[in-house]
């Protein structure tokens, strides 16, 4: 019988977890809760536990509970994490979990942070999808084994959860990076041949805080709960806008 | 950092790249060799070759570690660009000079005296 299926037949022989949870806005502090322990509970089970029977002051964020929607990310025993998708027996640590709200974000409240800034860059980075037809012109076929159809591929699966943005040193040393999520998206953009923005995207990721800011620590890579590259997304944008600049068309 | 900044890094390291091997190389062969320092500013005295080699070799690395160092200067420091900026010219003259004074040495022993 494994551990898991022992605390499933039999969860009250094993001990509570100790939770200490980030209470208050920037200068508050972690406020320690007990929370008995269940077979497949996910770190946001843990949360939503305390704040439905402890202490319903407690704000945080979710909303899909499946790894789609992206709102739920938080600071999981230092690390950045999808709190749905995290089980507690993979993170816990001697019965122990401390959950943060997400770094370099400003904390609204408790575990909510204010996600301006992370969707800001995406403006910034122009990662919106400028259209080139409209709906009356035919659909375009594009072959999934296209070179820039099956790299675009390769990162367009980022559900905006901010994980790469709150693990990203450069992110934290430098306010006017961009961050690997709003570069990723570009990226995606960039080799969609729909898309008609690639004349402003260049200049936009080239510029001050963009692509050749990022010191390819991988921390993004390592900690995408859906397994993205986004630091291959912006060595990519390095290519481009180095050719671009050879070719005269970036200043 | 910007595009030019980037591309002068990345430039510098590529062209480096080379001349650190062939560095490497002489530091095993003179020291595997025992060739003593008069044999080594025997061969390098009055050296056009040397003397372009590791001219070369000081310009490129002051640009590559002047750049680097205004990154370091703005991310670590929180220096502004203007501010980290001042410290990349600085810190490239002094490498520049440094080196240069490094590569007159070997080339033209005396002419610093």
């Amino acid at each position: 019988m494994t551990l898991a299926d022992a605390r499933a037949d039999n969860p009250v022989k094993f001990p509570d977890i100790e939770v200490a949870i980030w209470r208050g806005s920037e200068d508050g502090g972690y406020r320690t809760y007990r929370v008995p322990r269940q077979a497949s509970q996910t770190v946001l089970d843990v949360v939503t536990f305390v704040q439905r029977r402890i202490d319903p002051t407690l704000s945080y964020r979710f909303a899909c509970r499946v790894g789609v929607c992206g709102s739920c990310a938080m600071t999981v025993n230092g690390r950045p994490r999808w709190t749905c998708r995290t089980h507690v027996s993979n993170v816990v640590e001697d019965d122990r979990l401390e959950i943060a709200p997400l770094a370099n974000l400003p904390v609204i409240k408790d575990l909510a942070t204010d996600m301006s800034r992370f969707f800001e860059k995406w403006q910034e980075a122009k990662g919106v999808h400028v259209p080139t037809a409209t709906r009356h012109d035919p659909i375009p076929t594009i072959s999934p084994l296209e070179t820039r159809r099956a790299a675009a591929n390769a990162a367009i699966e980022c559900i905006n959860c901010g994980i790469c943005f709150s693990a990203c040193d450069t992110v934290r040393w430098n306010a006017d990076y961009l961050g690997p999520a709003a570069l990723n998206r570009a990226w995606t953009l960039a080799n969609d041949a729909r898309d008609g923005g690639h004349a402003a995207r260049l200049p936009a990721v080239a510029a001050k805080g963009g692509c050749h800011a990022c010191h390819t620590h991988q921390s993004c890579e390592q900690h995408c709960p859906q397994a993205l590259n986004p630091t291959a997304s912006i060595a990519g944008l390095k290519r481009l806008t180095v050719e671009a600049f050879i070719r005269g068309e970036l200043t | 950092m910007n595009m030019r900044l980037y591309l002068v890094q990345r430039g510098t390291a590529l062209l480096m790249m080379p001349l650190i091997v062939g560095h490497l190389v002489v530091i095993f062969y003179a020291s595997s060799r025992g060739v003593s320092a008069t044999e080594i500013l025997g061969r390098t005295t009055g050296s056009v070759g040397w003397a372009v080699y590791y001219g070369a070799f000081v310009v490129l690395a002051a640009a590559h570690a002047a750049i680097g160092l205004r990154t370091i200067a703005m991310e670590w420091g929180g220096l502004s660009d203007r501010a980290a900026s001042a410290v990349m010219w600085g810190a490239g003259f002094l490498l520049f000079t440094l080196g240069l004074r490094a590569v007159f040495a070997v080339i033209a022993p005396g002419s610093l005296a």
